[in-house]
């Protein structure tokens, strides 16, 4: 690591983390720079959340270097607390906790707080202003939760699992909010499950598995180093197709019924449409699906989106 | 201190917007006023030397009104502050404010002081409804009660504190904190005298808080004056139990 390396936002190195026998993290690494969305991901149990708890300053780690805004957030916990932001996965506020108290009540414990009816507007909350947390959401809660780690205008914000429990149309004005909190300089470290989040909000991403970061890039590194492969798909009842694995690039080919799926690598829509208008055919629907995020998380962690 | 005043008036509201838990903090003591002063009224046999021993020389509820104050401040102390504690750690509540950065001393703080208001509105009720329904005495020290009272609202904050610091789960508590609360009241002066307990009974009784509380209180109430004994004990019993309160708190 470069000496320089510390005055990052986030700076782990080795991180270790046992709770007991299970090692939670074993020897994770990784920075994140100022200004970026960071995206965390990988199956459960592989991490992900521990170390975020470790850079919270929630955890104490069990070796390995740590700095937060160039703070160790373990001995420096109250030069840190009042600079950073915390959405967490599992937690609650008391039931009969108001919305607009909450909100007030956070942003007392911070020097230098936001307006909280700002962030009521924000995060469509203003109609529940005088709702008691029982009654939220999910939703809702999720958005309070999230309004609540800004509270304190932090430098760094961690969102550990922020979609969950939000419909399709509530996630995506949430990715804009996100977005727009970026705008206005803060750093956001982002745990999540939804690749299609991580790969539509994350500059970088690193890909937990089994305590340690197996992978880190942006989005479209990731996929094509891990799931370069192509897929083209058509539909045809031509018995015969077998000729296809002649194609430059072509390494499979799979049907059922008249459905046809051809795997490869480099040019192979080219390839494969040629193949097939040489032989007569000429299907509709020939296309390639392009390899998501997803697919390349499956190839790191030989499993499906956790 | 912004956020310890903020946090408690907070936790004063959510305490109003649940009346039940409100009134079961309550109900006890008031139910033991309604039993006794029904059962053994008010009166003094000035011939009955027994009589005299047991009950130290006064009536019955005259006997007994100190106790209820000291019962108010044992139900705030050993149900409702560590209850609520417990249960804020269960739900996650606690974590959530230490990722907020509020300080301990924040957290605590606000639940000392909601449980010490509580315990002053259920205490200064008791001894309204004593004098208005069944005549009680008045404090023959109003300073000496005071301070007496004052400094059993702090051990029983600090019992409290500590019982909210070990006990895991809100059910913990539930057993644990009830459990220790009746004993209490049966044996530590605020049900049957301690006169008429047996030696047994009487060792247990020595060991409660409540009783030491008791003694003070009553004998500044009663005439006798202070008890720097009873004092000492209770000042050392606060000390130590808040103590061992910040030593062993757990966030989650």
């Amino acid at each position: 690591m470069t000496l320089a390396s510390p005055g990052r936002a986030v700076f782990v190195n080795q991180l270790v983390k046992r709770y007991g026998r299970t090692v939670a993290v074993g020897g994770a690494s990784l920075e994140v720079e100022t200004g970026e969305i960071f995206g965390i991901i990988g199956p459960n149990g592989s991490g992900k959340t521990t170390t975020v708890e470790c850079l919270q300053g929630l955890r104490t780690r069990d070796s390995g270097e740590v700095r937060v805004l160039g703070l160790d957030p373990q001995a420096q916990r109250n030069a840190l607390r009042h600079r950073i932001g915390s959405q967490l996965q599992e937690s609650a506020l008391p039931e009969r906790l108001r919305v607009w108290e909450a909100l007030d009540l956070f942003a007392a414990m911070s020097p230098h707080s936001r307006n909280w009816r700002e962030l009521l507007e924000e995060w469509d909350l203003t109609e529940k202003r005088d709702t008691a947390f029982a009654d939220l959401s999910g939703g809702q809660r999720q958005r309070l939760f999230v309004a609540l780690a800004l509270v304190n205008e932090p430098e760094i914000v961690f969102l550990d699992e922020m979609a969950t429990g939000l419909d399709p149309a509530a996630r995506r004005g949430a990715w804009e909010l996100v977005r727009q909190v970026r705008r206005r300089g803060t750093t956001i470290v982002l745990v999540t499950h939804f690749m299609d989040e991580a790969e539509e909000l994350c500059d970088r991403i690193a890909v937990f598995r089994a305590g340690t970061v197996v992978a880190l890039g942006t989005p479209p590194e990731l996929v094509a180093r891990y799931a370069g492969r192509s897929l083209v798909r058509f539909t045809d009842n031509t018995e015969d197709l077998d000729w296809l694995r002649d194609c430059p690039g072509a390494e499979e080919v799979a049907r059922e019924g008249p459905r046809v799926e051809v795997r490869g690598t480099g040019p192979l829509l080219a390839h494969v449409g040629a193949a097939l208008v040489a032989h007569g055919i000429a299907p509709a629907d020939l296309r390639v699906e392009r390899a998501t995020l997803e697919d390349a998380f499956m190839a790191m962690t030989g499993e499906g989106a956790p | 201190m912004r956020g310890v005043g903020k946090l408690a008036w907070i936790e004063t509201k959510l305490f109003v917007r649940e009346p039940l838990a409100l009134l079961f903090a309550f109900a006890f003591p008031f139910f033991m006023l309604f039993v006794l002063a029904g059962v053994f009224g008010n009166d003094v046999d000035p011939t009955d030397e027994e009589n005299l021993r047991v009950w130290r020389g006064v009536g019955p509820t005259d006997y007994y009104i100190s106790t209820y104050v000291g019962l108010v401040m044992a139900s705030a102390g050993l149900i409702t502050l560590p209850l609520r504690l417990a249960s804020y750690r269960e739900t996650g509540v606690l974590r959530r404010f230490r990722a907020a950065g509020v300080p301990l001393g924040v957290v605590l703080g606000a639940q000392v002081l909601v449980a010490i208001g509580m315990a002053i509105i259920g205490a200064a009720g008791i001894v309204v409804a004593g004098r208005a329904a069944y005549g009680a005495q008045m404090p023959e020290s109003w300073p000496l009660v005071l301070v007496g009272s004052a400094m059993g609202l702090a051990m029983f904050a600090a019992i409290g504190l500590l019982l909210g610091a070990i006990l895991p789960t809100s059910r913990a508590v539930q057993g644990a904190g009830l459990t220790l609360f009746i004993v209490m009241m049966m044996i530590s002066g605020s049900g049957p005298p301690r006169e008429v307990l047996t030696t047994v009974m009487q060792t247990v009784s020595d060991g409660l808080p409540l009783t030491h509380l008791n003694l003070l209180v009553q004998d500044a109430w009663l005439g006798f004056g202070w008890n720097t004994g009873q004092a000492l004990v209770v000042v050392a019993i606060t000390v130590v139990a808040g103590f061992l309160a910040v030593r062993f708190f757990r966030w989650e």
